[in-house]
Parts: C-alpha cells; sequence; structure tokens
C-alpha cells in the first residue's frame, strides 16, 4: 500500500479528549479475564523441569518416576516435539530447541522437559522427580568472553552470516554495516574527535504478569490457545509452526494482557502445554511461567558493547561518527542490532558514518523485544560521546544538537530518507521548557547535584491490521479489532472511527475477537498499534459513511450526487427536509437492503518517525553513592495525541523503565554464568518511591502520512534517560560512568577513588 | 506425593460467608482464584515483592500469596471485587478510570485494595505519604504519576 501525504485536518470533536476507557470498568474492579484467569471444563496443569546450569550436554533424561506417579497425565521432552514436527527447516529447529532443550543446554532455566497433573502441585511435585544428568561446559556470559580466540562455540552448527560471507564455528550469529561517505576522510577534517566504548548488562521487561497458556489440543487435530501476548495471530502461527499444524487448525482466544513491553511477542509456554494436551487425552493444559523462570527463560533485552567514535569541526558541525555495536543474542541468535544500527545516529545529520552491528550468541535467555528494541543501547552510547564534545568545546547541548538535527530530507545511515519529523521542534520545546529553564536547584550541601540531557529516534512501525464495523439499530456501532490492547488502543482506534463518523467515543463498542473472527493483525510492538489499527479503523469508518449514503438514497429515492455525509449526519443537497443522523438511519436501514457492516485491512510503512529527548535533575548522597531523580521531563514529538492521558501515561511510562535501567536494574551473573538476582526483590524496578511525579511535554509535528497525524507513541521514551541519567551523574561528580547500572557501587567507587 | 487431609475453612469475604476446603499448603492467592473464584486478585511474582494479590485480613493489607488460606479461617477478607457496590464504583475505583491510572490493568487490584487501606485510616495522606505507602506495589507501565494522582483525587471525594 502507498501512501499518500494527508491533508492535516485542524479541529477535532473525539481526537485530542479524555473519554473513559472502554475496558476500564473491568479492569477497576477485577472482572477483566486475563490468561492465568481463564478456566475449561477438564482442565489439567502443566509445569517446566528447567536446567540448573548455564552450559552443558544433556547426557540423559529419566522421566520413569515422574510418569508412575499417581495424577501425572504426560510428560514431553524435545523428542515429542520433533515426533509433531519432522520436516522442520533449520531455523524453526533451532527455535524449537529454545522452547525445550535438545541435547544441549544453553542457559540456566532452559526447558529440558514439561510434566501435566491433575492441579499444578502434582506437576511441581512430578518434575522433582525427573532427573537429567549434565555434561557441564564452561559457560560464555558476555559478548568478551564469547568472541575470545579459545571461546566455547555455543551452536555447532551455527552458521554465521558475517557481511555475507558465511563463517563455521562462529558465536557471531551475524554482522550488518550500514555506510554513508568516507569516515576516514571525515575525521581528517575534524577539529575534534571524540572515542568511548560503553558496556551494558542485560535487563528484564518486567511486566508484572509471569507469561502463562491455556491449550487444548482435541480429537480433530484443532488446537484452542489463550495466552497473554502481544499478539494472537503471532501466537497462533509460532505455535501452529512448532507442534507441526498449519495456521488454520489454530485458533487464539483474545484475553487481557499484564504488560509486554515486546517481551511477549514471543511464544514459550503454548506449544509445551499444545503438545501436553494432545498426549493428555485432548485435555486442556494450563501453565503459569513462576517469576524466577520469567527472569531466567523468557526474552530480556541484551546487554553488550558499544564503541562510539565521533568527530565535529570548531563551528559545531559533525564530520564523521563509527559506530560499532556488539550485542547478546543470548542463547540463539536473533538480537535487535539491526534497529540497533538504524537507530545509533538516525538524530543527526552526519556526513561520514560507518555502523557495524554484531549479533553474539552467550549462555544467556534468547533476548526478545523490550521497548524500542536496540536504541537505548546504542543512545546510551552516542549521547553521552555528545554531552563529552558539547563540554569540551563549551556548546549549548541544545544548540548543538539543533544544528545537527535530523529533518525532513536527511538521508540516515541505513538508507531511508526522512518525510516530515519533528526533531528540531521537539530540540526547541526542550530549549524553552521550564524545566531547562530553570536552575539546578541544590538544596542540601552533602549532596552532590546535576542535570542531564539527551535524545533518542525510533522508527515506528507499520504493518498489517484489520478493522470490521456494525451498526446497531440504536445507532451505535460495534467496532471489531485485531490488536492486542496493552494499554488503551481499544479506546485510541474507537477515537478515530468515532472521529470519522461524527459520534461521541463512547457510542463504539470496541471487542477483540478470536484468530478465526477478524482479518490478520500483527502483533502490538513497535508503536504501530494506535498508528496501523487506527489507520484500519478509519478506512472502515469510511466504508460504512460509503455505505450508509448509498442506503438513504435508496430510502430518500434520491441521486447518488446529491446526497453528502457531515459530522454525523447524512442530507440531500437539494432538500433541506431531508436530514438524517447516524441514529435516525439506523433505525430505517434495515429496509433498504440489510445490516450495514464494513471491513478494512492496510499493510502501511513505519508509522511516521518519532524522536525524544529527557532532561533531568539528580541528587546524589556522597555517603551511601544512591541517585535520587528530583525531577525528570520527557519531550516527545508523537505527531497527534488521540488519546492524550493514555499517550502521556505511555511516555510517563517509558521514561521509568528508563531510570531504572540507568540506575539499577542489571542481569546480575555469577561465576557460573548464573543470574543470581531473579527476583522482584533483587532485580529492583522502579517503585512510588524512587521516581518523581514526571512532566511530559507533548509536541505534535503531524505524520503526513496517516490522516490525524499520528506517530507511534510507546517506544521512543525508553531511549533518552540512559544517556540523561549517565550525563547528570556526570554533571554531578564530574566523572562518566561508562557502564550499566550506574548503580550505587560505581558512583562510590569514582567518588573514592576522586 | 506427599499425603494430607484437606483443611475446613470458614470465613468471610467481601461481608459473605465462605466455607471451602483447602489443602494445609494452599496460599490464600491460590484459594481465593481456584477454590472461590474471585481472580481480581492477580498472581505476579508469589514471593512477595510485586503487590499484584494484595488483599485485606481484618483490615490489614497483605500480599494473599503469602498467606495460607488456612490462616483466614474465622478472619475478615477483602479483595478488589468488594470495593464496589450497589450505588457503584469505589471513589478509588472511578478515580483511577478518570485519572487514567491503569495500562495494562494488571497491577490494578493490588494498588486499590493497597489505596483503601491507607485512606480507610487516613483520610488526607500528602504526596510522600501515598508514594511511601504504595512503594509494595509495583507498576510497570504508568511510572505512578497517574496512580498518585488518582489516589489524591479520590482521598478528595471520600
Amino acid at each position: 500500500m502507498t501512501l499518500k501525504n494527508y491533508k492535516q485536518k485542524k479541529d477535532f470533536n473525539v481526537i485530542g479528549t479524555n473519554p473513559i476507557r472502554h475496558d476500564g470498568y473491568d479492569k477497576v474492579t477485577g472482572r477483566a479475564i486475563y490468561g492465568a484467569d481463564v478456566k475449561l471444563p477438564n482442565l489439567i496443569w502443566g509445569e517446566v523441569v528447567r536446567s540448573t546450569i548455564a552450559h552443558g550436554k544433556i547426557k540423559s533424561i529419566d522421566v520413569s518416576e515422574a510418569e508412575k506417579m499417581e495424577g501425572v497425565f504426560a510428560v514431553i521432552t524435545h523428542e515429542d516435539f520433533e515426533k509433531n514436527n519432522k520436516d522442520a527447516n533449520v531455523n524453526l529447529a533451532r527455535d524449537m530447541q529454545n522452547i525445550l532443550a535438545k541435547d544441549k543446554v544453553l542457559y540456566k532455566g532452559h526447558a529440558v522437559a514439561a510434566v501435566s497433573a491433575r492441579d499444578r502441585n502434582t506437576a511441581k511435585e512430578a518434575c522433582n522427580l525427573i532427573k537429567v544428568e549434565y555434561e557441564e561446559l564452561q559457560p560464555v556470559s558476555n559478548v568478551s568472553e564469547a568472541l575470545e580466540a579459545n571461546a566455547p562455540i555455543l551452536i555447532k552448527d551455527l552458521v554465521g552470516d558475517h557481511l555475507g560471507k558465511s563463517v563455521n564455528k562462529t558465536n557471531i550469529a551475524k554482522q550488518i554495516r550500514h555506510q554513508l561517505g568516507d569516515t576516514n576522510e571525515g575525521f581528517k577534517h575534524s577539529d575534534l574527535i571524540v572515542e568511548k566504548e560503553f558496556n551494558l548488562q542485560m535487563v528484564h521487561q518486567g511486566y508484572i504478569e509471569p507469561h502463562n497458556a491455556i491449550a487444548h489440543w482435541d480429537e480433530n487435530d484443532h488446537l484452542s490457545l489463550w495466552s497473554s501476548t502481544q499478539g494472537s495471530f503471532a501466537v497462533r502461527d509460532l505455535t501452529a509452526g512448532f507442534v507441526g499444524l498449519s495456521e488454520s487448525q489454530v485458533t487464539t482466544y483474545p484475553v487481557e494482557i499484564g504488560g509486554g513491553f515486546g517481551g511477549k511477542t514471543k511464544v514459550y509456554l503454548p506449544p509445551l502445554a499444545a503438545l501436553l494436551s494432545k498426549k493428555s487425552g485432548f485435555k486442556p493444559v494450563k501453565m503459569i511461567m513462576d517469576r524466577v523462570s520469567v527472569f531466567l527463560a523468557s526474552g530480556p533485552a541484551p546487554g553488550g558493547k558499544v564503541k562510539v567514535k565521533l568527530g565535529v569541526t570548531n563551528e559545531g558541525k559533525f564530520t564523521a561518527g563509527i559506530v560499532d555495536l556488539k550485542f547478546e543474542a543470548g542463547a540463539y541468535p536473533g538480537s535487535s542490532i539491526a534497529a540497533g544500527a538504524t537507530c545509533c545516529l538516525a538524530c543527526y545529520n552526519i556526513p561520514n558514518v560507518l555502523i557495524d552491528a554484531f549479533d553474539v550468541v552467550v549462555n544467556k535467555p534468547k533476548t526478545a523485544a523490550y521497548r524500542a528494541p536496540g536504541s537505548p543501547q546504542v543512545s546510551f552510547a552516542v549521547e553521552s560521546v555528545i554531552d563529552d564534545i558539547c563540554e569540551k568545546m563549551n556548546w549549548d547541548k541544545i544548540d548543538f544538537r539543533i544544528n545537527n538535527a535530523s529533518k525532513e530530507g536527511t538521508r540516515r545511515a541505513d538508507g531511508v530518507q526522512f518525510n516530515k519529523i519533528g526533531f528540531i521542534e521537539t530540540l526547541e520545546a526542550a530549549k524553552s521548557s521550564d524545566h531547562w529553564k530553570s536552575p539546578l536547584l541544590k538544596k542540601n550541601k552533602n549532596k552532590v547535584y546535576g542535570r542531564g540531557i539527551a535524545c533518542g529516534f525510533w522508527m515506528n512501525g507499520g504493518g498489517k491490521s484489520t478493522v470490521d464495523l456494525m451498526l446497531h439499530d440504536d445507532g451505535n456501532i460495534a467496532l471489531n479489532e485485531g490488536s492486542a490492547d496493552i494499554g488503551g488502543t481499544r479506546t485510541s482506534i474507537s477515537m478515530q472511527v468515532a472521529e470519522a463518523l461524527g459520534i461521541s467515543a463512547e457510542r463504539i463498542q470496541p471487542s477483540i475477537p478470536n484468530t478465526d473472527s477478524i482479518g490478520f493483525t500483527g502483533t502490538t510492538g513497535g508503536s504501530r498499534t494506535t498508528y496501523a489499527t487506527g489507520f484500519a479503523g478509519l478506512e472502515a469508518a469510511n466504508k460504512l459513511i460509503t455505505e450508509m449514503k448509498k442506503r438513504a438514497t435508496i430510502y430518500w429515492e434520491i441521486e447518488e450526487t446529491d446526497i453528502k455525509f457531515s459530522e454525523g449526519n447524512i442530507y440531500s443537497t437539494k432538500d433541506p427536509e431531508l436530514k438524517l443522523s447516524i441514529k435516525e438511519l439506523a433505525a430505517v436501514i434495515g429496509e433498504t437492503g440489510g445490516p450495514v457492516s464494513s471491513t478494512a485491512s492496510v499493510n502501511l510503512p513505519s508509522g511516521g518517525n518519532g524522536f525524544g529527548i529527557g532532561i533531568c535533575d539528580i541528587q546524589i548522597d556522597t555517603l551511601t553513592g544512591k541517585t535520587d531523580v528530583i525531577r525528570y521531563t520527557a519531550i516527545q514529538d508523537v505527531g497527534k495525541a488521540i488519546y492524550p492521558q493514555y499517550v502521556e501515561s505511555q511516555i510517563v511510562g517509558g521514561a521509568a523503565q528508563g531510570i531504572g535501567w540507568a540506575l539499577n536494574e542489571e542481569y546480575y551473573m555469577n561465576d557460573k554464568g548464573i543470574m543470581t538476582n531473579s527476583s522482584f526483590l533483587d532485580y529492583r524496578m522502579p517503585t512510588s518511591l524512587d521516581l518523581p511525579n514526571i512532566e511530559v511535554i507533548l509536541v505534535e509535528v503531524a505524520n503526513p502520512q496517516h490522516p490525524y497525524g499520528v506517530r507511534g507513541v510507546g517506544e521512543v521514551p525508553i531511549i533518552p534517560p540512559l544517556a540523561t541519567l549517565g550525563n547528570a551523574i556526570k554533571d554531578a561528580i564530574g566523572t562518566r560512568i561508562y557502564s550499566t547500572p550506574m548503580n550505587p557501587g560505581k558512583i562510590l567507587e569514582v567518588l573514592s577513588n576522586g | 506425593m506427599a499425603t494430607h487431609e484437606k483443611i475446613h475453612i470458614k470465613t468471610t469475604i467481601n461481608g459473605n460467608p465462605e466455607e471451602f476446603l483447602a489443602d494445609p499448603h494452599t496460599s490464600l492467592l491460590d484459594a481465593l482464584r481456584e477454590i472461590v473464584g474471585l481472580t481480581g486478585s492477580k498472581e505476579g511474582c508469589l514471593d512477595g515483592n510485586c503487590g499484584a494479590c494484595t488483599v485485606s485480613v481484618n483490615g490489614r493489607i497483605v500480599d494473599s500469596c503469602l498467606v495460607l488460606a488456612a490462616e483466614v479461617d474465622g478472619q475478615n477478607v477483602d479483595t478488589v471485587e468488594g470495593m464496589a457496590n450497589s450505588d457503584g464504583l469505589h471513589p478509588l475505583q472511578q478515580a483511577f478510570l478518570e485519572e487514567a491510572a491503569l495500562q495494562c490493568g494488571i497491577c490494578t487490584p493490588g494498588f486499590l485494595v493497597s489505596a483503601k487501606g491507607l485512606l480507610d485510616n487516613e483520610p488526607d495522606p500528602s504526596e510522600e505519604r501515598i508514594r511511601h505507602w504504595l512503594a509494595g506495589n509495583l507498576c510497570r507501565c504508568t511510572g505512578y504519576n497517574n496512580i498518585i494522582k488518582a489516589v489524591q483525587k479520590a482521598a478528595k471525594n471520600l
């Protein structure tokens, strides 16, 4: 689908207001049904046996005792996968090994076997009876270890793709490169060159609801699934692939999702529950992943190393930039290096660029998306180096960025040329913000204070979405859409439809049906849903209007050329007596040819690129090294805020996650390659006491490719905090910390050496 | 498998008498969700660190994953399901809706029960006090801004 540039509508009735979200009542009363709340007749429970070591060969699995236990229905191992799916290709076969290990375990928590039993406790006890013997191997805990000359090779048959060349016996699954101009030439013309390396630890999305699944494989080989997911269709398609069924043999039923942030775009439990169901006499099997396993064995965000070299002239212009990023893929290939490479220098117009990105396997869980996947890591490095450049050259940190900012027509190193973007407007908004103009308050003489600023970029997604509309006899609208609603999108989609139809958002009743009852819709992620599914909603609304106009011509017996629709009313342009509201028309429309409904599907390119900025004031206790965020302002170009309360809340939530990532959160590994802080007590995410009231400034530079100007919102806000906090800490203590998390221990070390 | 007899538990949940049998090791959270059928209290961590399962026992806020079902024999348990009545939503629930104090909603029942525990005893808490009281409930979506605003608004409306 090619997109035209839309003339932007300026006056809105529904968009920009804050109706009560449609699913809100169920969620504040405890009625809303999440995956773990689903109950079915004859339900039994499943549990997983997980690896106790980080790296090893599986010598034997003895399931005999478990199989004999009273109340146990079935035990499965990787063999059961292979029996169901003999023709799996290399990539699918490798992904299946992540769901259930074959021959080798590659991280602590790696699933080795699964059990179904009459209740959850019986299933857990049966797991304890399964004996797994390992031959322990040396773990590879980070990218440096993985790249050592004699490093253990994690996956024997992995063929690395290094700039298109096939390489055997490697832990580098992939290397990609973006190149623009000639960096050697660029650096020759630089007056200042700064080069630094940054280290990041793996972090987790930290959604409060653990993974869950219910699977019912019936006697006719039809599989029904309920699972907390960002994409019902992804769960359907991935699970079908793993268990050897085709898409039409699987139906995913919608359940509410208790947070995902990218981490619920993969499947872990549904294929296991499916095979257990089949092997347990076609009984439905329910599984809930315990919190420790969520940390150990779901998909976190990669840590890694990012090296940045930037050159500038005395006149304040970039001449060249090199970024080298190496991300931990986890146990199997597929980290967010492509997005990291795209995002790292996208904020700026740099004439000569070289970006190399490496996807490196290590003995940690296979990584998944986490909010703007790859961008926070690279921006931490790039925006820190820019801060150092501005300090060295004594440049204003916002003016320098404005002077080099990407704008419409700027070509990124990955080849894409920007359409209309709002980075400069966002920088101007930061510059004129109350926060930036206010002095840094230094209240307590025993503490040190600092201010930081940093920027971030995310492409924003497009893709496939479907919306169906049905006109009820009372003139209200039933809306079916295929996107999982993770934070208010049922309402933001309904609001766009309501705006087009000239009715209130409350007159739309949105639902998310099962995967057999709505057209394919891509996963909620990449900040695509309000844009792409909203776009499908607009197309469906336009079709509904066309049909209602047609019906009105039949009802009034007038010509199609004489009819108009505006602000929820259909009228004749010739006869002022002929005017009906949607409600009035709905009451009589049945006589003109049956019920009125419409459906629209779209496949859209990127959702209007997004830029964000963080400004942060911190206070550091020099005795404990603890950083307190005393003021944080997030400034972001959102295109058009459809549902402002929830747009702001997305930004605040993203900033909060970024602050946690910057200051506290990490996978803390021991020398056996095992995460030792796998609980919410030790993996400490920000609480209400750790954060100030985060301020938000919305900038609205309309995305010309959406009729209402929508840009994706949810990804960008997590990007700026890492460097924003790093720059603030540098401002406070005079020394930069080159690794995340920038926790009290590292700050105390700097202070005691200072 | 361990053999044991189930325990007979008589309790009051949201003002209604409830009687059920539970294994000695069954947590209050599991009893509420799996036996009584009240799934509003959520499982987030099962180790008392997220607050998604928060309920009130005799007016005291607890993580129901850390309480045995047998312990509430003869006690009063209040859950999110008991907050609204025939007049409509509790002012906290209404304020959570109006202030957009939820995104995914999984932590919401726990926050509501916790916040009610505060406002029942302290009708006019400061922002600092609210932030301190709610620090045992994790929310990963909202960054807490709107939750704090909602509790302040409900305090005014109560």
